[in-house]
């Protein structure tokens, strides 16, 4: 990040807090805590442990189902956006999974597997799938014809042809699901927590809740909030200047 | 030998949303062998690039055959395509290899390299070179892979005069020091000449072989003058061809 832009969006978010601040203040409420006291809150959390582990538990289950949904989302992606009969066959199972609503593909999951592990993950998984497979199958649809010719004149094969010709030409539409995809799963992630765990940031904000505990509330999101903005300028930035430096 | 046979009976396209079928080529055979370069000279839109696709096994739907020493043609072949098709995220060199393979050596492809004035670009992507140097890249890819065939397909439509000349005599001095069978596609009759051992004048689609000339200039008199004379000679000799010099 550049210093200007740097120094753009610290200002931008202490206008953020010095807002939040003043209307805490004004309505000096249990309801809106100043920013002050979330902090302090914060700061008890993570020193008593607690935040930690819940915050473990979530970002391990984030990481699975992220990875898994990319993995077979970019696989049926590629797959649909390359056989045009498979994908009219296959277009109404995407539309309907598409529009199941998360909360009963969750409930669903638990009531046929049980309230495991692996449910919970297998809903999270289910939720985020179709929009990969969406946003890759555009980028399928339109590859470049002329170098997969190439690839295949030159008897690439499989492997080589798909690192090397395809994986590249999909690279923008798989960092545009990456990016949409963090920010639906772990909203997924939280209601599923809810449901049917006993431990994460789900549970522990279902709890808060029952104990009125808004603080606490808050104090969880802006730490979820700061791991999101952590993975986007430490894993996803330099992810993308590193593939576009052949511009 | 390298004795290359190409003997197509019928390639069709069935027409987009009617039964009915274009007929792109018929019973068009030539054979090439020893190192032959041959160019194939015809009007737009008989099905040039179509044959050259069959051969190169880009497309097998046709009827006939194709047939190296009379096996069926499974070795590696060399391809320049109308235009370069390098992968822009590749470097020069990382295009090179991903074309010749794993156990190329490096010295081999960087001479060829050198030769062609790259040199200097090895590490270079694509996006920041002229189209011409592009150009020479795609040559470069196609005599480092090793190949008893090489297909181009009007590799220097669209580059201006004096840098086209240059690159056709690049082709030429890989062509002498690497020798292979070249069948090259263009519509400049000119380049034909200068270039060829052999002219093959295709008909209209469904295409068809009209006439095989053989080029009776040797290579090192090959002027513009002596060019055009060939040309008048073959006007009047053959006029089934007339529509095409």
């Amino acid at each position: 990040m550049s210093r200007s832009s740097f120094l753009n969006s610290s200002l931008s978010l202490g206008l953020l807090l010095i807002i939040w601040q003043l209307i805490a203040v004004m309505l000096d409420t249990s309801s809106l805590p100043t920013p002050i006291l979330v902090f302090d809150t914060l700061l008890a959390e993570l020193n008593n442990g607690e935040l930690v582990h819940h915050l473990g538990i979530t970002l391990y289950r984030l990481t699975i189902s992220f990875f898994l949904a990319m993995f077979l989302g970019v696989a049926i992606g590629l797959i649909l956006g390359r056989h045009e009969k498979l994908n009219l066959f296959f277009d109404s199972w995407l539309i309907i999974l598409l529009n199941i609503p998360a909360l009963v593909t969750i409930i669903l999951c638990y009531i046929w597997f049980g309230l495991i592990e692996t449910a919970a993950i297998f809903a999270v998984v289910i939720n985020k799938l179709p929009n990969v497979v969406v946003t890759i199958r555009e980028g399928a649809r339109n590859l470049d014809e002329e170098l997969i010719e190439m690839a295949n004149a030159y008897r690439f094969g499989r492997n080589k042809t798909l690192f090397h010709v395809i994986l590249p030409q999909l690279y923008p539409y798989i960092m545009a699901a990456a990016r949409t995809g963090l920010a639906l799963i772990w909203k997924i992630v939280l209601v599923v927590e809810m449901l049917g765990r006993s431990d994460g940031m789900g549970y522990q904000i279902h709890l808060f809740f029952q104990l009125f505990d808004i603080t606490s509330i808050l104090a969880y999101t802006v730490a979820f909030i700061i791991i999101i903005q952590l993975i986007e300028v430490f894993i996803l930035q330099p992810l993308d200047n590193r593939s576009q430096r052949w511009k | 030998m390298n004795r290359l046979t190409v003997n197509i009976k019928n390639k069709y396209f069935p027409k987009d949303g009617c039964d009915e079928i274009f007929t792109a080529i018929k019973d068009l055979y030539f054979e090439l062998s020893n190192n032959e370069f041959i160019c194939i000279v015809g009007p737009s839109g008989c099905g040039k690039t179509t044959l050259l696709n069959a051969i190169a096994k880009l497309d097998d739907d046709f009827d006939g055959s194709i047939t190296m020493d009379n096996e069926s043609l499974n070795e590696n072949i060399s391809y320049v395509f109308q235009t370069p098709r390098l992968l822009p995220w590749r470097t020069v060199l990382e295009n090179i290899h991903l074309a010749v393979g794993e156990d190329s050596a490096l010295s081999s492809i960087t001479d060829i390299l050198q030769q062609l004035g790259l040199g200097d670009n090895l590490h270079s992507y694509p996006h920041h070179l002229s189209l011409g140097m592009q150009r020479r890249v795609a040559l470069a890819r196609a005599f480092c892979v090793p190949s008893k065939l090489l297909l181009m397909d009007e590799p220097f439509v669209s580059l201006d005069q004096s840098t086209a000349r240059k690159a056709r005599q690049l082709l030429l001095d890989l062509w002498e020091q690497q020798s292979r069978n070249v069948i090259f596609v263009t519509h400049d009759l000119n380049e034909a000449i200068e270039l060829a051992d052999r002219i093959l004048f295709l008909s209209e689609s469904p295409s068809t072989v009209l006439d095989d000339i053989k080029i009776s200039i040797p290579r090192g008199e090959r002027t513009s003058d002596n060019i055009a004379e060939f040309k008048q000679q073959l006007k009047v000799s053959n006029p089934a061809i007339q529509h095409l010099i």
